[in-house]
């Protein structure tokens, strides 16, 4: 649940809540590229630094450290797989190098938690809707996307009923062999699959009863404007990716066991 | 009983270890809570959920009935014979082998009940159980807990009902705001307007009724029917009218 909990809106105000979110998506994608075009470990770390100055100032840390403390199981398992496959690949020998790839692996995918989380936790689905709809999606996906998003946490609370009322009920979960266990959930998929359904059938008749879709042309009471601090964002973004691009092309990144060694040498 | 958000449900989720508390200690039958499995709690302390909907996946009645059996390791036979036993105590056998989701509203709460009952747990705890019945189901499930009673079993309700509560005429504890504000029979809670009113629960209509009629001298601590008529009757006749 806490992943869930790490990427749920709460409407606080804030100039990155305000900032448009289109502008904020192209700056998840920005970083997303970064983060895809280096596999070293230097650039990663800048990469989820330059990122916790808009945490603070959007003042969601609480948040976005649950959703981090979410993604260390599947952080973890990353690092360790990224180890053993090196590990194997290269005869049973593990190198600093390879630790530092493994991990730098695993930092990628933290960077992007980051990232999506910062979106996810500053951007309302109303404006992302708004987004979707004036970027010329037709009303109908822009619709059902922003409704996905918004039942998100209701699904969330609802599985854990679901779980407690079947422990009521003396399932144990954590019992038994991989299979069994994945079994074990078949009691909890089936009711939360069923409500989800009922419910989107009962969604669909309260929207009918209030005319749905009765005008082909619909306006918005909201608008969406870039502002300055959009404009700055924007410029930021070309700036990271001017330089990812330029690093990528002409700096030759060094790794930071390599740095090690040179400094403990250098001090000897 | 107590206004929502009081602390009702977060109350008796500790009964059976759903919820472990953060300070304190709770124990059922001199176990402590937080040292055993939800599963072995269940067994003594069945929980019947608000909403039916929420436990209901199997493809008949009689499967939803034996899940719980089976996770508890009961043999075949004695499966068997709970899950009849339960079907019948429920009037639910002509539903056998009718999926649970084809049933009404009232009929699938029957179902979550019967599911319980099934392992006939030692205590029963049910989170408002007279939603969405009619006045017979109603009537039944009060003949039950008295029944259950009388078998020497607790029964841990949660409920806005104040009519249901003041028929069935238990012991009553009022919460507010995760505290106990009282505790006792419902004879001396239902008839305190003050303690109801900081609970948002209206007095029972029979009690309101003599409330009003109080200064005329009839008593003001009635919740029941057959009692006020008892009172009213007696007053009839002192002042010889009757």
């Amino acid at each position: 649940m806490s992943v869930f909990d790490g990427l749920k809106f709460r409407k606080i105000s804030s100039p990155i809540h305000n900032l448009d979110p289109r502008i904020k998506f192209i700056y998840v994608i920005a970083i997303f590229i970064c983060a895809i075009l280096f596999p070293q470990m230097l650039p990663l770390i800048i990469l989820f630094i330059i990122q916790l100055p808009f945490v603070f100032i959007a003042k969601v840390q609480k948040q976005w450290i649950r959703s981090l403390r979410g993604a260390a199981f599947l952080a973890a398992f990353i690092f360790i797989i990224n180890v053993l496959t090196t590990f194997f690949y290269n005869n049973y020998t593990l190198t600093f190098t390879n630790v530092e790839s493994a991990l730098a692996m695993t930092t990628r995918f933290i960077v992007l938690v980051e990232s999506f989380s910062l979106f996810f936790l500053t951007t309302s689905p109303d404006h992302l809707g708004l987004a979707f709809e004036q970027s010329h999606m037709p009303y109908e996906f822009a619709f059902a996307f922003t409704t996905a998003v918004r039942f998100v946490p209701v699904m969330a609370e609802e599985a854990q009923t679901i779980m407690d009322a079947q422990k009521a009920r003396g399932l144990e979960l954590e019992k038994g062999n991989i299979l069994k266990r994945i079994r074990n959930y078949i009691p909890i998929l089936i009711p939360l699959i069923v409500s989800a359904i009922r419910r989107s059938m009962e969604l669909a008749e309260a929207m009918e009863s209030r005319a749905w879709g009765a005008t082909k042309k619909r306006t918005n009471l909201y608008l969406l404007k870039l502002h300055k601090a959009d404009y700055i964002l924007i410029s930021l973004t070309i700036l990271l990716l001017i330089i990812t691009i330029y690093t990528k092309l002409y700096v030759q990144i060094p790794q930071i066991s390599e740095l090690l060694t040179s400094l403990t040498l250098f001090a000897t | 009983m107590g206004q929502n958000g009081a602390g009702k449900t977060s109350l008796i989720k500790h009964f059976n270890g759903l919820l472990k508390p953060s300070s304190g200690i709770v124990r059922v039958d001199d176990i402590e809570t937080t040292k055993t499995s939800v599963a072995t709690l269940a067994k003594k302390v069945g929980f019947v959920f608000q909403n039916p909907d929420n436990q209901l996946f199997s493809e008949t009645v009689e499967d939803e009935i034996a899940f719980a059996l089976k996770n508890f390791g009961f043999d075949k036979e004695t499966i068997d014979k709970r899950v009849t036993w339960a079907l019948e105590f429920l009037s639910l056998s002509q539903y056998r082998k009718t999926s649970p989701f084809l049933l009404s509203g009232g009929e699938r709460k029957r179902v979550a009940l019967a599911s319980v009952l099934a392992w006939n747990p030692e205590t029963l705890v049910l989170d408002e159980p007279t939603i969405g019945q009619d006045h017979e189901q109603k009537e039944k499930l009060r003949q039950f807990i008295i029944q259950l009673q009388n078998e020497k079993k607790t029964v841990v309700m949660v409920t806005h009902d104040v009519e249901f509560v003041a028929e069935c005429n238990p012991r009553v504890i009022l919460m507010r705001e995760g505290k106990i504000i009282a505790d006792g029979p419902s004879k001396s809670i239902l008839t305190s307007p003050k303690l109801l009113e900081e609970c948002s629960i209206v007095l029972p209509q029979i009690t309101q009724v003599f409330t009003k009629l109080a200064p005329i001298g009839l008593p003001d601590n009635i919740i029941d029917v057959d009692e006020a008529e008892t009172a009213l009757i007696a007053k009839a006749k002192e002042n010889r009218y009757y």
